[in-house]
């Protein structure tokens, strides 16, 4: 028995009992759905085996989808905690976990999955490959980050959630001010999520440089790919730095070392500086792909060519330098003098001219364009203005002398609440739209949508524009109460209202998703937007080898010429095709990581070195196996193209 | 005879073992903590750099222009990573 009482919560709540039995509730039902249908062989073949880049994407989307619901519930507890002064709702502690869940869920288990969603379907689509370089490893990568993502989300009923914000700052997350296991769970669900990122980079950047169509040299590829390669080449040259304080923090923490420790040499502001030399750059991680996208959809919906597409893939690389120089702005406060705090300063402002131009691109590809408003072009237009006002305040705050005033106050959290939402949710909310009939051959209802966006980014403006008021007065954040008299009380009211408005929001596309399956038409072309780039060129639902013949390219628009222009896409005859096999040892690789993770939160070295062995025996595996692919022949290629062109 | 020979790996072998046994002097003298350590740093770099060219075959492909970019933006991030953690933690640390 006492060895099951590591497993209890330490700081227990009726909320989170209720939590317990909803969780076990509904894996007794996934489990019994599962056997009922008898969909367990389905669900290994097409899904947990698969190394198809398109099923892995849409497994990214799920994820991703279920995450925002898990990190939007907590959002509404925050706010309603914070609805009225001197609430009781939460009490400090079980408000701190909610905060650092907040935040960890949203930056790494939603943002991520969900431009990797898109990476994953969309790029080998767009440069006209079969699959990405190394299809097992992108199987990998993906189980590694649903496993981080399992273990971080178990935390709150095994154990006790992470409390020390999604930021960990030492030493309140050293062992003497976070006693309980939450930080290890941080610890280590980052790691195995990390590793799983780390690898996807090394592999999109192999499959975008190595793989491309003839004829697709780097300045013809569409500008998505373009936003898909910087990303990737910041994320191999963030994460490793994450990954070692990772390791160092762990260190901490289980085995008492004094890397960020106040005293016997150890240096606690080191946490905060590494974690921001990975944290900034993963801000332009997150925003990148989500700018491709916007990108792709105005130039589809201006009915034109991009605005200046050299300048955007200039800008984007000059970000992607810049984004390693500035992130000492995240702690203007710690005690650096002047000279160190106006570097950072000016670099910071550096970086607000390449997105700048950015914006202008957008503005002059929608000039004197034929504009057709679908949800995802709203989402788009909306984007610009209420990114704006998160990207000039972001300019404020990067004063060093002025962010003295700002810093950790609900400014701060309205600034890049303000940047994020738009320019990264909607970024994906419009990918989502934009992308649908490609990935599930029908269109997401344009009315609901519609109503959605609006209501979506009308909430947003609502849920945040007051933070910046009430940051001004001087709510600081993080915190889990205040008094009547501070005044704060009509701000956090309002946007507490914002806040259900984003909910409804938010359930509204899962409904339009419910309506659309059921009654959208299926008889659509597999270009439905008249679009400008390879995706669109192959059929949809896309076949598993994604185009029969290979397509020759000589321009960034190729779909477009080949539309308008007598460019011929795919010369040539059917050949046989290569394709790579499935393999279960992914997901079997990353179960054990779940254990060994979970070993290691709780100190339990026996089953620990039991998973790590185990870790190697598949390492192993895959170094002596030999698995040549398989061909899919001619006639099979002829049989399933003359079914999905429907004659 | 150039077959048999090839001058260019002899040579960075030579020099390779020059640095290390440049390297290894520290540990035996009685230099200070400065001097050694700038020895170890101009040597390790030194001999990193003849690993990555004559042995790992940097510049001998036709990807050697991805391949210095790639070293030369890693180096720089690298050094703005070190350098920018010793202005805020240290040197520019009140």
């Amino acid at each position: 028995m006492e060895f099951f009482e590591r497993f209890a919560i330490p700081h227990p709540s009726p909320a989170i009992y209720a939590s317990m039995v909803a969780i076990g509730l509904t894996v007794i039902a996934i489990v019994a759905g599962l056997t009922y249908f008898k969909k367990w062989g389905y669900l290994w073949r097409e899904w947990l085996t698969t190394v198809d880049h398109k099923h892995i994407g849409i497994m990214y989307l799920i994820s991703a989808l279920l995450m925002l619901f898990r990190g939007g519930a907590d959002a509404i507890m925050i706010r309603a905690q914070l609805a009225v002064p001197d609430n009781k709702l939460l009490d400090a502690q079980h408000y701190n976990e909610v905060f650092t869940t907040h935040g960890t869920v949203m930056i790494i288990f939603m943002a991520m999955p969900f431009i990797m969603a898109f990476m994953n379907y969309i790029v080998p689509l767009q440069i006209g490959a079969r699959d990405v370089a190394f299809p097992r490893l992108n199987a990998l990568s993906f189980w590694l980050f649903f496993m981080g993502a399992m273990l971080i989300n178990i935390s709150f009923v095994i154990g006790g959630s992470p409390d020390a914000g999604w930021t960990s700052y030492f030493p309140l997350a050293n062992n003497e001010f976070s006693e309980s296991v939450g930080t290890n769970y941080y610890m280590f669900a980052l790691q195995i999520s990390g590793l799983g990122t780390l690898m996807t980079g090394i592999n999109m950047i192999t499959t975008i440089l190595k793989m491309r169509a003839p004829g697709m040299t780097l300045m013809k590829m569409p500008i998505f790919t373009w936003s898909a390669l910087v990303t990737n080449i910041i994320i191999v040259f963030a994460f490793p730095v994450l990954t070692v304080a990772l390791i160092m923090g762990t260190m901490d923490r289980l085995f008492a070392t004094n890397f960020f420790t106040s005293t016997n040499g150890g240096i606690d502001m080191l946490w905060a500086n590494f974690f921001w030399i990975w944290g900034h750059p993963e801000v332009y991680i997150l925003v990148l792909p989500a700018f491709g996208i916007y990108s792709e959809i105005i130039s589809t919906f201006s009915g034109r060519n991009l605005y200046g597409y050299k300048s955007m893939v200039g800008s984007m690389l000059i970000i992607s330098f810049l984004s390693f120089l500035v992130w000492t702005h995240h702690f203007f406060t710690m005690g650096q003098g002047a000279l160190t705090n106006s570097i950072f300063s000016i670099t910071t402002m550096a970086i607000a001219v390449p997105t700048g131009v950015k914006i202008f691109n957008w503005l002059f590809t929608l000039w004197r364009g034929k504009i057709v408003i679908t949800t995802a072009m709203l989402y788009s237009l909306l984007f610009i203005p209420i990114f704006t006002i998160g990207g000039v305040t972001g300019v404020m705050l990067g004063m060093s002398a002025a962010d003295y005033q700002y810093h950790n106050t609900m400014f701060l959290v309205a600034h890049f609440h303000m940047v994020i939402i738009p320019g990264v949710v909607f970024g994906m909310l419009a990918g989502l739209h934009y992308y649908w009939p490609k990935m599930f051959g029908f269109i997401l209802d344009e009315k609901i949508g519609k109503w959605t966006a609006w209501i979506i980014s009308m909430s947003t403006l609502l849920a945040f524009m007051p933070m910046f008021f009430s940051g001004l007065d001087g709510q600081a954040r993080r915190m889990y109460t205040y008094s009547e008299s501070t005044g704060f009380g009509i701000w956090n009211m309002i946007s507490f209202i914002g806040a259900i408005g984003l909910a409804i929001g938010f359930v509204l596309i899962v409904y339009n998703i419910y309506y659309s399956t059921r009654y959208a038409s299926r008889d659509i072309s597999s270009d439905p937007w008249d679009a400008r780039s390879l995706e669109w060129a192959t059929h949809s639902p896309v076949p598993e080898y994604n185009f029969a013949i290979v397509p020759h390219v000589t321009s960034t628009d190729a779909l477009w010429d080949s539309k308008y222009n007598n460019h011929v896409l795919f010369p040539g005859k059917y050949e046989k095709i290569h394709m790579p096999n499935n393999s279960g040892i992914p997901f079997i690789l990353s179960c054990i990581f779940f254990a060994w993770g979970f070993s290691f939160v709780f100190g339990m070295w026996i089953p620990a070195i039991i998973t790590t062995i185990g870790i190697f025996i598949c390492l192993g595996h895959r170094s002596l196996e030999k698995d040549y692919g398989r061909y899919i022949s001619v006639k099979e290629i002829e049989e399933t193209e003359t079914k999905l062109r429907g004659v | 005879m150039k077959e048999l020979l090839p001058l260019k790996q002899v040579m960075g072998f030579a020099f390779s073992m020059i640095l290390t046994f440049i390297a290894v002097t520290v540990y035996f003298s009685n230099m200070s903590f400065a001097t050694g350590m700038t020895v170890l740093l101009v040597t390790a770099f030194l001999q990193a750099g003849l690993q990555l060219v004559v042995f790992m075959h940097a510049s001998e492909t036709e990807d050697k222009g991805a391949i210095y970019t790639n070293i030369y933006y890693a180096l720089a991030i690298a050094l703005v990573t070190v350098f920018g953690t010793l202005l805020c933690m240290i040197w520019g640390y009140i």
